[in-house]
């Protein structure tokens, strides 16, 4: 489950900002996660809350936002959206297919007090 | 688990000798240039679920925003002429700091750290990706064979205990670093990059990091390699790419190992190869015995274009070196002239 390796990921960079804003606490992280990226939303919840015990974040809400896909139809020469890897393009049922966005995750922001 | 950054490193274990040893061994990469700190007010911030809170300017000049209480209003402290540092009205300061970083960042610090090592001593390197059984190590013990007196290969091994497998690399004579992920499911940039500071590979040499086996986890981690080889043996269902996706969609070639047992197993190779170019367009795509060493030509061909691509990259940038060295010094040399 790389999810705990993603979860200390997301640790490391609140601590380091908790750490550069003299934070005493940190109450909320806002991610984004992209609908192509390779994480499972669940797990990285689960695995957040076990990674933070005994840290600044301890007890942090973590906030997912979704992104959506959206992938370059060759044939069509047209951006179209991409909820999942396989997928075909809706308009010509081609899989020549370029993901373009949907595969990020990111730290948005971090809540401190 | 690293205390200061929660970092589970501490489990690792290159050629059987724990790295961090209950101390911070491992450095911190200060990716923290992209990390940038601003203030700002949650209020009409639309893409999260709001914070009631508000964004004022002290007398001297900082801003600073908070949560409103339950009998503050904003109306009030707008309306002050000069706010002071103190909260009267005694609400927690609340402060939210922009971030915008990748999670990953530290691993493709580590993993660009890996691949400008790779370049500077031109090496080619390949991470085998797979689940586990596919025939990884086979593959591998039967390439090195393969390629003895062609060209020098050097492998990390990947796996959460033993080193059964660098052992049987080493067998054959070639050089390998055995990295114990203990409970890790993945190899990452940071192991990879200190198993082959002890690994050492000669210039100009094949890199070959056999990862764990497992068709999820090491998807997504750059290791800084040139390209990720994911291996599907036809005793598997034909049907993998399109039931893990991300790997498939992650490599760049598509092994069909074990085909000496097509007669006797119900594995459609069209369908799978269909099957992985849905999720990846453009796939290469190369069938492969490593026990009877079918199609190992055209693997074999594969490897030392790559190693060659990277020999001719490497050569190209010490001839630019030179050339900009021979440059520098004939303007030292006529600075000096005028002097």
């Amino acid at each position: 489950m790389h999810e705990v390796a993603l979860a200390e990921g997301v640790l490391r960079i609140v601590m380091d900002a908790a750490r550069a804003s003299a934070a005493a606490h940190v109450h909320t992280v806002w991610v984004e996660l992209g609908a192509l990226a390779h994480v499972e939303p669940d797990a990285l919840a689960f695995c957040f809350d076990a990674v933070t015990r005994g840290s600044v974040a301890e007890g942090a809400r973590l906030d997912i936002a979704r992104t959506a896909g959206a992938a370059w139809c060759l044939p069509c020469s047209v951006e179209v959206p991409l909820a999942r890897l396989g997928d075909a393009c809706p308009h010509c049922g081609s899989h020549q297919l370029q993901v373009l966005k949907g595969d990020e995750m990111r730290v948005k922001e971090i809540g401190i007090a | 688990m690293c205390t200061t950054c929660g970092c589970s490193d501490g489990e690792t274990r290159i050629d059987g000798v724990t790295l961090t040893g209950g101390a911070h061994a491992h450095e911190h990469p200060t990716a923290h240039g992209a990390t940038s700190t601003q203030w700002r007010t949650r209020a009409g911030g639309a893409d999260h679920a709001p914070i009631p809170s508000h964004v004022h300017q002290h007398a001297d000049g900082t801003w600073h925003s908070h949560v409103h209480g339950g009998g503050s209003t904003h109306e009030a402290l707008a309306g002050a002429p000069a706010l002071g540092a103190a909260h009267e009205d005694g609400t927690p300061a609340e402060r939210i700091v922009r971030i915008e970083q990748d999670i990953l960042a530290r691993n493709d610090t580590f993993a660009e750290l890996n691949r400008q090592a790779f370049a500077d001593r031109g090496n080619f390197a390949l991470n085998l990706v797979s689940s586990p059984g596919s025939g990884k190590t086979t593959l591998l013990v039967r390439t090195i064979e393969a390629l003895h007196g062609r060209m020098p290969v050097f492998v990390i091994e990947g796996d959460q205990q033993t080193s059964l497998d660098a052992d049987r690399i080493r067998a054959t004579g070639a050089a390998a670093v055995q990295v114990n992920t203990g409970k890790g499911c993945h190899l990452d940039a940071h192991m990879v990059g200190r198993a082959l500071a002890q690994l050492d590979p000669a210039d100009g040499g094949l890199v070959m990091i056999e990862n764990v086996g497992n068709l999820v986890c090491p998807a997504a981690f750059d290791l800084g390699e040139a390209h990720k080889v994911v291996i599907l043996s036809v005793t598997e269902g034909a049907d993998k790419p399109q039931k893990y996706p991300d790997m498939f969609h992650a490599a760049d070639l598509m092994l069909v190992n074990k085909v000496d047992l097509l007669p006797y197993v119900e594995f459609d190779v069209d369908a799978a190869v269909a099957c992985a170019r849905r999720i990846r367009p453009g796939l290469e795509v190369l069938c492969v015995s490593a026990t009877t060493g079918e199609g190992f030509a055209a693997w074999l061909a594969w490897l030392e274009r790559g190693v060659a691509s990277a020999r001719g990259a490497r050569d190209r940038d010490l001839a630019a070196l030179r050339r900009r060295v021979a440059e520098l010094e004939a303007k030292l040399g006529s600075a000096a002239d005028a002097a």
